[in-house]
């Protein structure tokens, strides 16, 4: 599996989709996110890892604002998605967010069908233009999920009746459904059963045909699994950002060195 | 860990536990197992004592109103004289709505006479006085009404159920006795044998009393006409006000407040007002309600309209704690999800929060209606405690017409001598009771039909 996951893991794309230069994130006094740099690329999938608290779920949501919410919260530095600053005084966070989807940690569909959860995105964004368009959407994006055959019979039953992988993948594919660009997920698997998990991270292998995925992880091995390229965070910093394949066998860091082989975290 | 292995400072250890078989309980356990059983024993005291009450409460309010719903008629043949209804004898009605109540009460008294001869009871010492207050005051009132909207009753013998007076009423309920009467300057011994004679006869019914819920208040000397229509009509007409202007209100500050508005010092002095708001004495509503709708706005007094709006003023806070803890208990991973598939604020609480709020929502709009029902002090103030006979026309005019409410009903009804008073006031907290009941019951019918689970 190894073996299989190594040739597969070559990387094809160097096409750029996010920059963060010199990006700081305070939750009022504290300093969450300290001096990070970095280039997401594009049909690529990223990791983030490091201990609990170190910051990587917080950059994860400054990609498409949902920091925002918080008030507390202020960012400073420039992330720019295909060249566009995202926290341009003209951007609406709205209309980022239907290019940035996001996959939360805990399954978090919406109380209404598995129809209406999936079909909730094309409408608010208008993608649709009837109902024939919008079942085509909501086929396509259940598919892409790896969940159609599963639900296709009971599309009108609520999406909150489903098992915890199924839901998570429920999530996966409304995100998919408004077309978004980047996929960001924020340790997807984290509320998930080893079976579950596994489907999960088959799917994120094949959504980056399509996607650039960011994953947020506990787990070393599932970055090591999925994602491509591997950024490891600690207190706030970006320490070390490189192919998976070199961050695991030969980290430039001390502290990456620790952190893979147990010794912290 | 390098003390442990110093001879000199171990540290004492602690108390074993030595009760060595498992079948014996400790000391110990036993007195933690007794204070649990007594303090399960406070508890369901405390339930005892709250269902006595409840129980106590109950059963006298019933015990006292339940004879509101049942009223003693007099079923005798009245002839309608054709010289007293009719003077001129032309059958124009014009000319025979000049003759007054009191004429047909000389109608009733005489056909009461006249019984009694044809039917051969004698009663002694049985006077003018004794007959003439025999029936209510509402009763000639009533066969005038009857007269002047069928002509063709004049010089006939109809048979008609007449209401009596509340002595005769209160005889047949446990009210008045021959002792009582004896004592009694509006009903005599006599005219308690009379109408022990006539219930015997058959002529006199006490019946399902459907006056008392649709017709008017009645002045002190006739109990017995007095219903609560009107009270009823105008408790609705204010329920209505407030619905329309609390629901939306409340609800959208409580949006606002709790979805949008950013936290920061002035919407924390909000906050605390609001709150504060919930426990002002009702009676301060009623005053800011004079000075500011009838003396300052110049709204009529004594109308549903004005008591509406105080008691709007009053459920608002109400409304707003509970819209704010229903909207707090969405959790957040739903506006997560909307928010991060690209939904703008408003639509995330439009379509997702504001839906999983609806059922706290919905119970505590009903709960606070149900309090606003039964708020009395305010509409005091306001002039609602008037005596009105009239109903109030349809909405939207009917808002600014006079009227009672329930609560008002009821207190004002405590204040009269007449003890059959006090058996309406009874039997108005009934009604007020059910209604209390039956909007408690819609709340809960409405979580358990809108609760969602997830």
């Amino acid at each position: 599996m190894n073996d299989m996951s190594l040739v597969e893991r070559r990387l094809v794309q160097d096409e750029i989709k996010i920059t963060a230069r010199d990006v700081q994130v305070f939750y009022g006094e504290k300093h969450a996110i300290k001096d990070v740099n970095v280039d997401i690329l594009d049909k690529t999938v990223t990791a983030f890892i490091g201990p609990s608290g170190c910051g990587k779920s917080t950059f994860l949501r400054c990609i498409n604002r949902m920091n925002d919410t918080i008030d507390i919260c202020r960012v400073e530095g420039r992330i720019a998605l295909d060249g566009e600053d995202i926290y341009d005084r003209r951007v609406d966070p709205v209309q980022l967010r239907a290019k940035v989807g996001m996959v939360f940690q805990k399954p978090n569909p919406f109380p209404k069908s598995i129809y209406d959860n999936v079909a909730y995105g094309p409408r608010i964004h208008g993608l649709a233009r009837g109902r024939a368009e919008l079942d085509e959407i909501v086929e396509k994006s259940l598919r892409g999920a790896a969940l159609w055959n599963e639900v296709k019979d009971r599309l009108q039953e609520p999406g909150t009746g489903l098992s915890g992988g199924q839901q998570q993948r429920l999530c996966i594919a409304r995100a998919v459904a408004t077309a978004p660009e980047v996929l960001l997920m924020d340790e997807p698997c984290s509320a998930l059963d080893p079976i579950a998990t596994s489907q999960v991270e088959e799917l994120i292998d094949q959504l980056r045909q399509e996607f650039s995925v960011v994953i947020v992880t506990h787990s070393m091995q599932q970055a090591a699994r999925v994602s491509q390229k591997t950024a490891f965070f600690h207190l706030g910093n970006l320490v070390e950002y490189g192919e998976t394949d070199d961050i695991f066998t030969n980290p430039q860091d001390p502290r990456t060195e620790s952190y893979i082989s147990g010794r912290i975290g | 860990m390098t003390d442990a292995t110093d001879p000199g400072t171990i540290p004492a250890q602690p108390a074993r536990h030595t009760s060595g078989s498992l079948l014996t309980a400790s000391a110990r356990t036993k007195r933690r197992n007794a204070a649990e059983a007594r303090f399960k024993a406070y508890g369901i005291a405390a339930i005892a004592i709250a269902v006595l009450a409840l129980c106590f409460l109950m059963s006298s309010i019933v015990r006292d109103g339940a004879g509101a719903f049942r009223q003693t008629y007099a079923s005798i043949p009245v002839t309608v004289s054709a010289e007293v209804v009719d003077p001129k004898g032309n059958r124009d009605p014009a000319e025979m709505a000049k003759v007054i109540s009191l004429s047909y009460g000389k109608l009733l008294d005489d056909s009461l006479k006249a019984w009694i001869a044809a039917e051969n009871i004698r009663i002694e010492g049985l006077s003018d006085a004794d007959t003439k207050s025999f029936f209510s005051g509402e009763a000639p009132a009533r066969l005038r009404n009857m007269v002047l909207a069928d002509p063709e009753l004049v010089g006939q013998t109809v048979e008609m159920t007449a209401l009596t007076s509340s002595r005769i009423d209160g005889m047949f309920k446990g009210r008045v006795t021959e002792e009582t009467a004896a004592l009694d300057s509006k009903t005599s011994v006599a005219q308690f044998r009379l109408a022990q004679a006539m219930k015997e006869n058959g002529a006199l019914v006490t019946k399902f009393n459907g006056d008392f819920i649709t017709k008017p208040d009645a002045s002190d000397n006739r109990a017995e006409a007095a219903g609560i229509g009107v009270a009823i009509l105008g408790s609705f007409y204010m329920m209505l006000i407030v619905l329309i202007l609390a629901l939306p209100i409340g609800v959208a500050a409580s949006i606002y407040l709790e979805e949008f508005a950013p936290k920061n010092r002035l919407t924390d002095v909000i906050e605390v007002n609001i709150a504060n708001l919930a426990a002002v004495p009702s009676i301060v509503f009623g005053i800011l309600g004079l000075a500011a709708f009838i003396n300052f706005v110049g709204l009529p007094r004594s109308t549903p309209v004005v008591g509406g709006l105080v008691l709007t003023l009053m459920t608002l806070p109400t409304i707003i704690i509970s819209t704010r803890a229903a909207l707090k208990s969405v959790p957040p991973s739903i506006r997560d999800a909307a928010l991060g598939v690209g939904a703008s604020r408003m639509q995330t609480v439009f379509h997702h929060v504001l839906p999983l709020a609806m059922p706290g929502i919905l119970t505590g709009t009903i709960i606070g209606l149900a309090q606003a029902l039964g708020e009395t002090a305010p509409l005091l103030l306001i002039g609602m405690v008037a005596f009105v006979t009239t109903f109030p026309a349809a909405p939207p005019e009917g808002f600014f017409d006079p009227a009672s409410a329930l609560p008002v009903q009821v207190y004002n009804w405590t204040q009269r001598a007449d003890p059959a008073f006090s058996e309406r006031a009874s039997g108005a907290i009934i009604v007020l009771l059910i209604f209390l009941l039956c909007m408690n019951l819609l709340a809960i019918f409405l979580r358990r039909r809108f609760e969602r689970r997830w």
